[in-house]
């Protein structure tokens, strides 16, 4: 085994991930914002709904496809870097993510068609149908991956055999207590993720001045979704760090950047901790209050990094910072939908011009906590691969040289650099357009022989607006 | 139930090869294509469908790594740059679909990326198989053949292999589903592809006769398996035959059943071993725990609605793509 290319592969893995789950952290709760939008249209017959729909369709349509083609890459790298994790636990890890592709990415893709070109062809309830079975393709999609993921961080029900995992209790693996507050808390900050999103553009057309009946909607429902969801989120977050403190205590002790056993526990809220030295520079903590979030008890012994043998420790930067950031977006995040809810039911919020700043300049936060959340939870299971029973150093594939890691990383970052630079551009382009039809100025100008923009698929959507109400 | 695993997994190869095949092949005619309006039209055909298709690759990976975790380790990783670059030419014409539309002045970049996309996809995928044919280096369950072992003149030769093969379907595609001087100009170009892929399957041969491949034993141990190259002469017959009646229905089933039949050889050539010679399929097989698992839940009942999925998608966009002009 090549050290070189074990960091790289390391690094190619971070980078891709981090990449793919930029997107369907975002199509996840944009496919159920946009079957919310498709039934409350048929239900009600307002052409608000319709107009939403249609526009956040194609900003659906950019992100799903991103998403897509970098996830495909995420079902063959366990196998090109990481050639042992994927022999050794391909009996585990191979039918879950069978059962990820199976359910989930075959009904999203035979779907998302209709969704996209579909319309004229299908009758309405079919369209919603289709609408539904993206979301839920999203949905189990995600459920399998947190499964896979939960059972690399505390791997049960299986026996070792022949160097392989062999399944003895796919019930144990499935429906564990780690997967069940693990897939709950991804799922709501992906629907977090949808919520801010829209909710920012709403703010963003008000501070312009623009599309008001469309801002008014996008602005109420989704501050009143996050509302509504953000205290649950941190609730569950909580069980989360259970888990991690039942199981992982030395992931624990790195994010609490707890060097030595303590009774009762401080809680350190912000330091620099230092690793050579074992100890923290600079340490603001609270007395007890280790004690109080690690066990819900004024006494308890929590248990330091130092417990451990040093190959045995996680690093502790990444974990202590990347939490803490996670835990302030959450919070800030909470102050803006519950303030921005209770001003819209005064009525007050669309002269709060401060407060529509605030909202329009809070859409990256949901993503920043979900990278650093991921950040935490993955950095923090080191230095294991599956977690106490196979070190990430052996899970590399033996012959991988650095040259073919360093080339393959160099043509990733350059790819997806390229890809997300136009994507993201072009997804901007579409929001600052705004959405078609009514409230605001004529945005497209048909350009012929463009059947299949879905930007220009605004006349059509039009028109056929025009006719059916 | 290692039998059941190994038939899903030959199915879902084939399927992936004659659905991503046609609409790789249609990006690399792309680049041929004689103007914007054409090539919309080519785009039109495939739009609704790609996402769909070209999934079945994932689950052809996913079958392999959740059923034969052993040979999906070794593959993947002995295939390190090919299997790099023909995921990076998937990302690019991936993208293409949805990134096209939204593009002004930048839209020439994502035509680039859909043609280069396509062909390094389809080239890497042939050079892929035309490796295994040849025999990859192992010892002792580790691939030693170095980052460059699978790229030979034979590989290379099956990269461009595939890529006229992907063509020729990608042609009878448009055949099929399109209209006026897309679909004449795609039947001009189904001879010259048919024939390149025929030079090819007889270089092919010829190289495998001169250099003795060992894959070429199982030829005279098993002549009933001349059977399938039969009735792929005959499907090509077939082919000429409606060409010539101008038929716009059959060439490309045609096409398919040249792909069938060649997958058929090669899979039976292969038999019992998933890498040739190395790794049966009974070595590789997952634990039955696995095997069950997946059995009573995704093979028995998501496979057949995965087919659904299939169906219904095709089944709504059925007929002729509209012409450009009257896309909407």
């Amino acid at each position: 085994m090549d050290p070189m290319a074990l960091l790289l592969s390391r690094l190619q893995f971070a980078f891709t991930i981090s990449f793919h789950i930029i997107f369907p952290a975002f199509t996840i709760g944009l496919a159920a914002w946009l079957t919310v939008l498709e039934a409350m249209h048929q239900y009600s017959g307002k052409p608000v709904y319709r107009t939403l729909f249609e526009f956040w369709l194609k900003i659906f349509g950019v992100a799903f496809g991103m998403g897509v083609v970098s996830g495909v890459v995420m079902a063959f790298q366990f196998g090109t870097n990481w050639s042992v994790l994927s022999k050794m636990s391909g009996p585990i890890q191979g039918p879950l993510l069978s059962y990820e592709t199976f359910t989930a990415f075959m009904l999203e893709a035979g779907f998302f068609g209709i969704l996209i070109f579909g319309r004229p062809r299908v009758p309405p309830w079919f369209y919603l149908f289709s609408t539904a079975m993206v979301a839920l393709g999203t949905t189990l999609s995600a459920f399998w991956i947190m499964v896979n993921n939960s059972w690399m961080q505390v791997p049960t029900g299986y026996v070792l055999q022949n160097d392989q995992f062999v399944p003895d209790d796919w019930t144990q693996i499935i429906f564990n207590r780690v997967v069940w507050v693990r897939f709950p808390h991804m799922l709501l900050a992906s629907y977090l993720t949808g919520a801010f999103c829209v909710a920012a553009t709403g703010a963003w057309y008000l501070l312009r001045r623009t599309y008001r009946p469309e801002a008014h909607v996008m602005l109420r429902m989704g501050l009143a979704l996050a509302a509504v969801l953000l205290p649950v989120q941190l609730f569950i977050g909580h069980l989360v760090g259970d888990y991690v403190h039942d199981y992982q205590p030395a992931k624990f002790a790195a994010i609490e950047a707890r060097w030595h056993d303590e009774q009762p526990a401080s809680e350190v809220l912000i330091a620099i901790p230092d690793s050579s030295t074992e100890s923290n520079r600079y340490a603001i903590s609270i007395p007890v209050l280790g004690s109080i979030i690690g066990s819900l008890s004024l006494t308890s012994k929590e248990v330091g990094l130092t417990s451990f043998a040093p190959q045995d420790r996680p690093p502790v930067l990444i974990p202590f910072f990347a939490f803490r950031i996670m835990v302030g977006c959450g919070f800030v995040m909470l102050g803006l939908a519950w303030l921005g809810t209770w001003l819209g039911f005064k009525h007050r919020l669309d002269r709060n011009r401060l407060l529509l700043w605030g909202i329009f300049l809070s859409f990256p936060l949901p993503w920043v906590a979900i990278l650093t959340g991921w950040y935490t939870a993955e950095v923090g299971r080191q230095p294991w691969t599956v977690y106490g029973v196979l070190r990430t150093a052996d899970a590399v594939t033996p012959f991988l040289t650095a040259s073919a890691a360093m080339t393959s990383l160099i043509l990733f970052v350059a790819v997806y650099a390229f890809i997300f630079s136009f994507g993201t551009y072009y997804i901007y382009r579409l929001l600052r357009a705004g959405p078609p039809g009514l409230g605001g100025k004529p945005l497209h100008v048909p350009v012929p022989n463009r059947p299949m923009s879905l930007a220009d698929q605004a006349p059509a959507a039009r028109s056929y607006l025009g006719a059916g109400e | 139930m290692v039998m059941y695993w190994v038939a899903l997994l030959a199915i879902s190869i084939l399927i992936y090869l004659l659905l991503d095949g046609f609409d790789l092949g249609i990006g690399m005619l792309f680049g041929a294509a004689g103007g914007e309006s054409q090539r919309d039209a080519m785009l039109s055909t495939v739009a609704p469908v790609w996402d769909g298709n070209e999934t079945w690759l994932i689950v052809t990976g996913v079958i392999m790594w959740g059923s034969f975790p052993v040979v999906y380790a070794m593959v993947m990783s002995a295939f390190y740059i090919p299997v790099v670059v023909m995921l990076l030419g998937l990302i690019l014409r991936g993208v293409a679909f949805e990134f096209r539309g939204k593009a002004l002045s930048s839209r020439w970049v994502w035509d680039v990326s859909f043609v280069v996309g396509s062909f390094a996809a389809s080239f890497m995928q042939g050079a892929m198989v035309g490796a295994l044919v040849e025999g990859l280096q192992f010892s002792n369950g580790d691939y030693t053949g170095g980052t460059l072992g699978w790229l030979t003149a034979f590989s290379a030769l099956c990269g461009i292999g595939l890529c006229f093969g992907y063509s020729l379907l990608g042609a009878c595609w448009l055949v099929r589903k399109c209209d006026g001087p897309v679909r004449d100009a795609a039947r001009r170009q189904i001879p010259p592809l048919a024939i390149g892929v025929l030079v090819f399957l007889v270089i092919v041969f010829a190289y495998a006769l001169v250099e003795h491949l060992p894959i070429l034993q199982r030829w005279t141990d098993r002549p009933y398996l001349f059977v399938f190259p039969v009735i792929g002469a005959g499907a090509a017959a077939m082919l000429a035959k409606s060409i010539l009646r101008h038929d716009d229905y059959w060439p490309f089933h045609m096409v398919a059943l040249i792909f069938v039949a060649a997958f058929a050889t090669l899979a039976l050539s292969f038999w019992p071993y998933m890498i040739p010679f190395v790794v049966t399929i009974d070595e590789a097989a997952a634990p039955h725990a696995s095997l069950a698992f997946m059995f009573w839940g995704a093979g028995l009942f998501v496979f057949p609605l995965m087919l659904l999925y299939v169906a219904i998608g095709y089944r709504v966009f059925r007929g002729k793509a509209a012409p450009a002009a009257d896309h909407y």
